[in-house]
């Protein structure tokens, strides 16, 4: 069912979260927040194993220096199958979760059952989460239950593994196609059974198109995900990813969501950034906010 | 190196207190701004304003009495043959600067706004000081282009006016009032409301500073006495009021027989109608800006609510969701969204109304449960459900964070009741159907019709009501009439 | 010994930036003794053809701004140029037998002349578009559109006074600019550029030209990118040139012949309907029902 979207006030709306001043010890607490709720991502051609054995070092330990109260680490590492079994082994001990990409991503271009071949591998591979693709071209083109029936399939294919539903904002283009696809993928997520809070998520964007997360779009599918926990009681997760390189950023995400979903969804189990730059920025933010001192690019380790 | 092993973060994250750190200086005793120069009331006459947040005296204000209208109007008078003979494009010059200047002095007056009259910081500073150098800087443009916005007509200033505004948008009234007088070469006296003279004074000085010839604008404050010894001054051209319906009736009398100009801007009982197939997330914000922006002191709040039945529901669980994330609190607070009641008395008016509303049976929804601040004048955003056309908060205008709903079944009847008001300022619809905007727009009896929005305002876009909300526009080309006398270019003998 | 000076290197102003012309050519600038004083860049097509596409591109942006953020910017041009006014009227004065006195007042007009286009973006579509009373259930209205780039040929004198009025009309509309400076007095153009980018002009919204006129005019009438030619002062023989050529690709075309009075006349060159021969009225129709 296409619920009418208004442009020109979502874009108000969510400028207006850019207006709130975090400082102090709300800007702490945020950044802490902000730093817990990351997914630290490599998705590159290029990717070998040592470049993720260095990823998930950095996942686990942001920062050698000292700082009252210790950092968290963050909150997953995100990357493509063929490197889960390294991340896992990597990762072994610790709270930082394994999300692999699958179905085809980004594209998506592929038949159906590779990508879903795609995830049982992953999840064999021991993938804590699944970030999967919608069919865009099946979207654009109206075959929505196509879209949906896929949507279903994945998530058996999951098991116990967390689904993150991409719905690659860029490429529908309008706010109304992003809430109709939000809609559907919940929906389609809840055939394939029941939802415990946080075991699924819709997000942005692959980060390999552009735009990708923006705070209008995010707020329509907060919206979404609004709509079905007043219907259902379920809260369903949102990652906003790509296109989130500052701290500030990542503060007035925060605030997006603590005023149009609630406190609840303050936490890694239902909320998650899917960058990589904005981890030096926000440890730039909390080791400035403790020393008082600007800090210089060379401080923080590369991952 | 340290880790934290303990990996649930705590659920509530609340925001510190961001004041608005910036020191604004207030002289202690604020003296009247006539011929160019700031001078003692011959009234000998003072009275307090206060910070409406915090109770505390901020100055004193002078009072002016019939001597100083008298010479305010004189001066203005005296300066008027220069002014108005002026090419338009230097009267132009003198209003970009003080638009500039208002620029550069932003955050002093946002701050002195705030302070004096307990609107948020947020909005003085994003909203009123912005929306105020704008509006100089759209009629200074219209100044040497007058000939092109009277097709036929020769166009001459109409005189000396006398221009009185309210306490809701101190500067931004006092921007709307001057620029396109100025602009046409008339001069005026300017007499801002009891409670909020100071960001009026200040913008005297900014007019001192740039060099405005003396007499051509000037700033008689006082009380509700001032503003009618002014209105009735036999020296006055025309008279600008902008404040309730009932002093406006006083004015209409009063200048009854003597040939003066009068635009009135009274007061509105906005109806902001939703229909079901409406974008309802957005309609739901476009419902806190309507009533909830300023405190709802605002006269073309969107103050009546009229949702489609069959999505009532969901509106109203939408709204308190919603009501949930205003924060009320210092105006001071970057974070404020709502601030102080501008006065004892409004508040008590305030007040009354919700009162008035639980007693004839309407249903109070109040979201937010948190203690007031025992100093200062507060009042917690709300809104009735079960409101009938009949009730009192249905038909009076309450100029507070109060909302009233009701409902409606089909655009005929949601045109009737909309219409159902002895005021007609502004209203709002909300519906997905292009179609079905223009017809309703078309049928509501209000002056301004905001269509998927609430609270826009421009320089370039004339406001102002239908019936017994007032006549006349400001702002856009049609908010030049007010302030131009009109000869017809005598036409060629058939 | 007195001090040896740096002497300024003249160059085009083309998206945000001055580069050389690329044809390596420049003519020589003398003054009224008859001394060389400078060295100006003598633009060729390709110049042309690269402010075009400049223009072009900054098109979407400067036509999507409010016409309160143009008026202020057009607003801080004359702010700027009048805090350079000395320089001005001297760089006037070079080539021009002129009076301190009058090349001064050229420069005054022209900072007067910018506030005057400044006051106009936010107003003319109130003069000049308007509501339709059509018969049946529809509002209809016209609106006034800005069309792309325009070349603006300006005056050979004033060489100031008619290169901002060129340029001030279809820019304040939401146009982007090419504009060819007066060839027989260059110097205001070849500064001129300096008052644009200082005044938060966004790149390739105002190029500008220095060169030979008739060189580039074939290629400003045929350039298929451009939509409108603003020509002051052309003769017969160009004018013909020019009006053939827009008929490849349909461009409006307005002439405009003004003596030097006429110039400083704000009701003749600075009214609504210099803007309105640079903008486009679309009318939209929408039905009225419930």
């Amino acid at each position: 069912m296409r619920i009418p979207v208004d442009t020109v006030m979502v874009e108000e709306r969510a400028s207006s979260f850019t207006c709130r001043s975090i400082k102090t010890e709300s800007k702490q607490q945020g950044l802490r927040l902000v730093l817990s709720m990351i997914d630290l991502t490599t998705l590159e051609g290029k990717d070998t194993p040592e470049k993720v054995r260095s990823l998930c070092a950095k996942a686990m330990f942001p920062w050698e220096g000292e700082i009252e109260p210790p950092l968290p680490s963050v909150a997953a590492v995100c990357v493509y199958p063929n490197l889960v079994r390294v991340a896992k082994l990597a990762l072994e001990g610790s709270t930082v979760a394994v999300a692999s990409v699958a179905t085809g991503f980004p594209s998506g271009q592929y038949p159906l059952d590779i990508r879903i071949n795609d995830v049982t591998d992953a999840v064999k591979a021991g993938a804590d989460e699944i970030d999967m693709v919608i069919n865009r071209g099946a979207f654009l083109s109206g075959s929505f239950d196509e879209v949906a029936e896929e949507i279903t399939r994945v998530r058996e294919a999951c098991g116990n593994a967390h689904l993150k539903i991409i719905l690659e904002t860029g490429e529908l283009e309008t706010l109304e196609n992003i809430r109709v696809a939000s809609d559907l993928a919940i929906l389609a997520a809840a055939k394939a059974g029941p939802i415990q809070d946080g075991e699924v998520f819709i997000k942005t964007s692959t980060g390999k198109v552009s735009p990708a997360a923006t705070m209008p779009v995010t707020l329509v599918m907060l919206d979404a995900i609004r709509e079905y926990y007043d219907k259902t009681g379920i809260r369903i997760g949102m990652k906003p990813a790509g296109g989130i390189r500052t701290a500030k950023q990542a503060l007035h995400y925060l605030v997006m969501v603590k005023e149009t979903l609630g406190n609840a969804w303050l936490n890694k189990s239902l909320f998650r950034f899917g960058a990589s730059s904005l981890t030096n920025d926000v440890l730039r933010q909390l080791v400035r906010q403790q020393t008082g001192r600007y800090t210089a690019s060379y401080d923080f380790s590369e991952a | 190196m340290s880790i934290d092993t303990q990996q649930e973060t705590p659920g509530e994250w609340e925001y510190s207190p961001a004041p608005e750190r910036t020191q604004v200086s207030i002289e202690p005793k604020n003296k009247l701004f006539i011929g160019g120069k700031f001078v003692s009331p011959k009234s000998r006459s003072w009275f307090v304003t206060l910070n409406p947040a915090t109770e505390e005296k901020l100055a004193d204000i002078a009072c002016g009495g019939k001597a100083d209208v008298n010479a305010a109007v004189l001066a203005a008078k005296k300066a008027l043959p220069k002014w108005s003979k002026l090419d338009g494009s230097v009267r132009a010059k003198y209003l970009y600067r003080i638009a500039r200047r208002i620029q550069e002095r932003a955050r002093e007056f946002a701050i002195l706004e705030t302070m004096d009259g307990g609107k948020p910081i947020k909005e003085s500073r994003d909203i009123d000081i912005p929306l105020a150098a704008q509006h100089f800087f759209y009629y200074a443009g219209w100044a040497d282009k007058l000939e092109y916005a009277f097709a036929g007509c020769t166009v001459s200033p109409v005189g000396v006016c006398a221009q009185i505004i309210p306490w809701n948008f101190p500067l931004l009234m006092a921007a709307w009032k001057l620029a396109p007088a100025l602009a046409c070469g008339n001069t005026c006296i300017l007499k801002p409301a009891e409670t909020t003279s100071l960001t009026a004074l200040r913008l005297a000085e900014v007019i001192q500073e740039i060099g405005l010839p003396e007499g051509v604008a000037n700033i008689v404050t006082g009380a509700g006495n001032t503003g009618r010894l002014l209105a009735e001054h036999s020296g006055v051209n025309k008279v600008a009021f902008t404040g309730s319906t009932e002093v406006g009736k006083l004015l209409m009398r009063g200048t009854a027989g003597t040939g003066k100009k009068l635009t009135l801007e009274l007061g509105g009982k906005g109806a902001n109608i939703i229909f079901a197939d409406a974008a309802i997330d957005q309609a739901v914000e476009g419902i806190i800006s309507g009533i909830y922006f300023n405190q709802g002191h605002v006269c073309c709040a969107g103050s009546r609510l009229l949702v489609e039945e069959s999505i009532l529901d969901e509106v109203v669980q939408k709204l308190t969701h919603r009501l949930r994330s205003l924060r009320v609190g210092d105006p001071l607070d970057k974070n404020t969204d709502l601030g102080a009641i501008n006065s004892q008395s409004q508040l008590e008016i305030v007040q009354q109304y919700v009162r008035a509303g639980v007693d004839e049976g309407a249903q109070l929804h109040e979201v937010h449960q948190e203690r007031l601040p025992s100093k200062g004048y507060w009042c917690h955003p709300c809104f009735f459900t079960d409101v009938q056309p009949s009730h009192t908060i249905a038909r009076e205008e309450i100029f507070g964070p109060v909302l009233s709903i009701m409902t409606f079944r089909t655009p005929q009847e949601a045109i009737m009741r909309a219409n159902d008001s002895p005021y007609g300022l502004a209203a709002g619809i909300w519906t997905d159907k292009g179609s079905k905007i223009f017809e309703i727009a078309k049928e509501l009896e209000a002056g301004v019709i905001w269509c998927n929005t609430y609270n826009k305002f421009d320089p370039a876009s004339p406001f102002g009501g239908f019936k017994e909300s007032g006549f006349g526009r400001e702002g856009g080309m049609q908010g030049l009439r007010p302030y131009v006398r009109l000869q017809k270019v005598r036409g060629s003998a058939s | 010994m007195a001090r040896l000076t740096v002497p300024k290197t003249y160059k085009l102003y083309i998206n945000g930036k001055f580069p050389r012309t690329e044809s390596g050519r420049s003519i020589a600038v003398e003054n009224l003794r008859g001394e060389t004083v400078a060295h100006i860049c003598h633009g060729s097509r390709k110049d042309f053809r690269d402010a075009v596409e400049a223009a072009d591109k900054a098109f979407t942006s400067w036509s999507g701004i409010s016409g309160y953020l143009r008026g202020q910017i057009i607003y801080r041009m004359a702010e700027m140029l009048e805090s350079r006014c000395e320089e001005f009227a001297s760089a006037i004065q070079v080539t021009q037998s002129m009076t301190a006195n009058s090349a001064r007042k050229e420069v005054d007009a022209s900072v007067d002349r910018l506030v005057r286009f400044a006051g106009w973006t936010d107003k003319y579509q109130q003069v000049i578009g308007c509501a339709n009373p059509v018969a049946g259930s529809y509002y209809n209205f016209t609106i006034p559109q800005p069309q792309g780039v325009v070349v603006a040929i300006a005056p050979k004198t004033p060489s100031l006074l008619g290169l901002i009025s060129c340029i001030g009309a279809p820019l304040c509309s939401g146009n982007t600019i090419v504009a060819i400076g007066s060839d027989l007095h260059p110097m205001s153009t070849a500064i001129f550029g300096e008052v644009c980018q200082t005044s938060d002009v966004p790149s390739g919204v105002i190029n500008l030209i220095t060169g030979l006129q008739q060189e580039l005019i074939e290629h400003i009438a045929t350039h298929r990118q451009v939509t409108g030619i603003y020509a002051a002062n052309i003769s017969q023989k160009n004018r013909i040139l020019i009006e053939e050529g827009a008929a490849d690709s349909v461009k409006r075309v307005h002439c405009v012949t003004a003596d030097d009075d006429a110039w400083y006349d704000n009701s003749q060159m600075a009214s609504p309907w210099e803007v309105e021969p640079f903008v486009e009225m679309k009318t939209i129709w929408h039905p009225s029902a419930c």
